[in-house]
């Protein structure tokens, strides 16, 4: 056989092809995936809309779906998933923010080389772990205190703890984390002479800290805040058990359901239109979630414009 | 007599309030994961011996035991590595490699970025209608694993394009330049370079998927039972079965508090050895970046 360099070209082109064509099919698996979540997300969430009616499932207060009348009201559901993101929002990420800060300007390294892992490791943790202390440590101490607060009260349904503010708390917690690293992360990026900048101008480093560096580091927070309001929106069973499990108004002390502990807690049980509507507040979870991808899409868009205008 | 002085140094009592607070809120950070770590332990230590990881539960003799959802657990890390590895690194290679940067591979990193922020719970509801129902594979771990693979897709993705940004252009040039084929190129020098960046791309899956449970309740079920019979192994995929964070939400949801925190000691052991992992292959990952 004759020794040739162009001896086994189509063999190689073959194989060349292959390659392509199948990395090719594996990186459109995701659009595929998303593509097939969605669809299949509107095909089962919608019929109950129509079916009931949008009026009575969205703005209507009353959920009895195993009811001989059933009604299939979520406002309330809708309501507590808004209010118990934005709570744990509200306390998640101060606390978060002050520990990057902590971490990227504050602490020296030896410290912050035992803080960051552990941030990181708070990460790992399982959300049902969350779920099992929120239960064994939140929820007695709750109920001492909703005892203490509606010592007096005649109307008041005690929930033994298992309420709105439990939940947030979880869900505050759950969410440092991913606050914190992205915080730091974007503080970190600030460039050095605006910091050296304003401690020459005799800013202290405090004032640094909360005038220069955290408003230059904005679109990194906000990414932060975000995500974090994305994975709260999102969790289910830290919460389930922890929340209560009756619809109500979102009330600090009332038992609550949220969008996703709703479909965690009937799931199991659901029948034919309980089902179906249970569907829907998965739809409407989804809804939620790509609203805030969208919106992080176009802030990394805006970021990357800002960037190069530099 | 009260002159500016350079030397005379203001003090702010709001420089102060806000460095406590700083203070306060790492301490916050960090004595969170102690109190967490320590009370699981002090809960859940007692509750671990031989028995209970090597037995199932049995009402009989009533004892509780979680190695079939240990197995289980291994099932379904392995099934799902097996389907999502192969499809996340070939899908960063495309992107790093083939793909011009364009309208396309825009679309796919969108897709990839949205497919990493939908939450569990979705993916479960989408796998048990459409795995579960549409393929009629019911509650079983083949279901879960499925399922999970659209969940980890992401994280294994994109581990592996970072890994790929890194290995030197300079690498690719002299191996194309010698003659070889693109394949061959990706084959033998680019992912061995990307080989640390890849396999802590799975470390992490394996660390979602141990501490997953809203996505595989409603998929891969809640069965606790060991494989039986001769081919109980293979069958074992077509059947249910509750991975150790599904049972310890079963256990906690039936108040059985003792089985709950010592499934919780299993699994931050297990979070913990990822954790380990991951820092030792990122550390070298890093050495590796400033030798180049």
């Amino acid at each position: 056989m004759e020794f040739s360099i162009f001896g086994n070209k189509k063999s190689i082109s073959m194989i060349e092809r292959i390659a392509q064509a199948v990395f090719t099919v594996c990186a459109f698996f995701a659009v595929l995936a998303v593509a097939s979540i969605t669809i299949y997300m509107i095909l089962n969430g919608t019929p109950a809309l129509f079916k009931v009616g949008i009026r009575d499932i969205l703005f209507s207060t009353e959920w009895k779906p195993t009811a001989a009348e059933p009604k299939y009201g979520i406002l309330y559901v809708i309501l507590t998933s808004i209010a118990g993101t934005g709570l744990a929002i509200l306390i998640g990420v101060p606390v978060g923010v002050l520990t990057a800060v902590f971490l990227a300007e504050v602490a020296p390294p030896k410290l912050t080389g035992i803080v960051k892992p552990a941030v990181e490791l708070l990460a790992g943790i399982p959300s049902v772990i969350y779920g099992l202390l929120g239960l064994l440590i939140l929820n007695p101490l709750m109920y001492k205190i909703e005892m203490a607060v509606f010592k007096d009260s005649e109307t008041h349904q005690f929930t033994g703890g298992a309420n709105l503010i439990s939940a947030v708390i979880v869900l505050a917690v759950m969410i440092l984390p991913t606050v914190i690293n992205i915080s730091e992360s974007s503080i970190r990026a600030v460039p050095e002479h605006y910091k050296a900048a304003s401690l020459a101008l005799g800013a202290s480093h405090i004032q640094t800290i909360f005038k220069v560096i955290l408003p230059a580091a904005k679109s990194g927070i906000v990414t932060a805040i975000v995500l974090g309001t994305g994975r709260a929106i999102g969790e289910a069973m830290a919460i389930t058990l922890v929340s209560g499990s009756s619809v109500n108004l979102p009330l600090p002390f009332n038992s609550v359901r949220f969008l996703t502990t709703a479909i965690v807690a009937e799931m199991g049980y659901a029948q034919d239109m309980h089902r179906k509507v249970l569907f829907t507040i998965g739809m409407i979870l989804f809804v939620f979630i790509m609203i805030i991808n969208v919106g992080l899409n176009r802030l990394f868009k805006k970021g990357a414009c800002a960037d190069d205008n530099e | 007599m009260t002159t500016n002085s350079i030397y005379i140094k203001k003090t702010r009592i709001s420089d102060y309030a806000l460095t406590a607070l700083i203070y306060i809120s790492a301490f916050f950070s960090v004595a969170l994961l102690i109190g967490i770590i320590g009370y699981v332990l002090y809960r859940g230590l007692g509750c671990v011996n031989i028995p209970f990881l090597t037995t199932v539960s049995s009402a009989v003799r009533g004892t509780s035991g979680i190695a079939g959802n240990i197995i289980n657990t291994i099932y379904i890390v392995v099934l799902t590595l097996l389907i999502a590895t192969p499809l996340g690194i070939g899908s960063a290679i495309y992107l790093n490699e083939y793909a011009k940067p364009g309208k396309i591979v825009n679309m796919i990193e969108f897709t990839t970025e949205i497919l990493s922020g939908i939450p569990s719970i979705i993916f479960g509801l989408f796998g048990m209608i459409f795995f579960g129902t549409t393929l009629g594979l019911g509650y079983s771990i083949l279901t879960g694993a499925f399922t999970l693979t659209l969940m980890v897709l992401p994280l294994i993705t994109r581990n592996t394009q970072e890994a790929l940004k890194t290995v030197p252009e300079t690498y690719r040039s002299g191996a194309l330049g010698m003659g070889a084929t693109k394949w061959y190129m990706i084959r033998t020098i680019l992912l061995p370079s990307a080989m640390p960046g890849i396999i802590t791309g799975v470390i992490l899956a394996i660390g979602r998927m141990v501490g997953e449970s809203a996505a595989l309740l409603f998929t891969a079920g809640s069965g606790y039972l060991l494989p039986k019979g001769s081919f109980g192994f293979a069958k074992k995929i077509l059947e249910s079965g509750g991975t150790l964070t599904v049972q310890l939400y079963l256990s906690m949801s039936k108040a059985n508090y003792e089985d709950a925190f010592g499934i919780a000691v299993v699994l931050l052991a297990i979070v913990l050895a990822i954790n380990f992992m991951t820092r030792y292959l990122t550390g070298r990952f890093d050495v590796g970046k400033r030798n180049s």
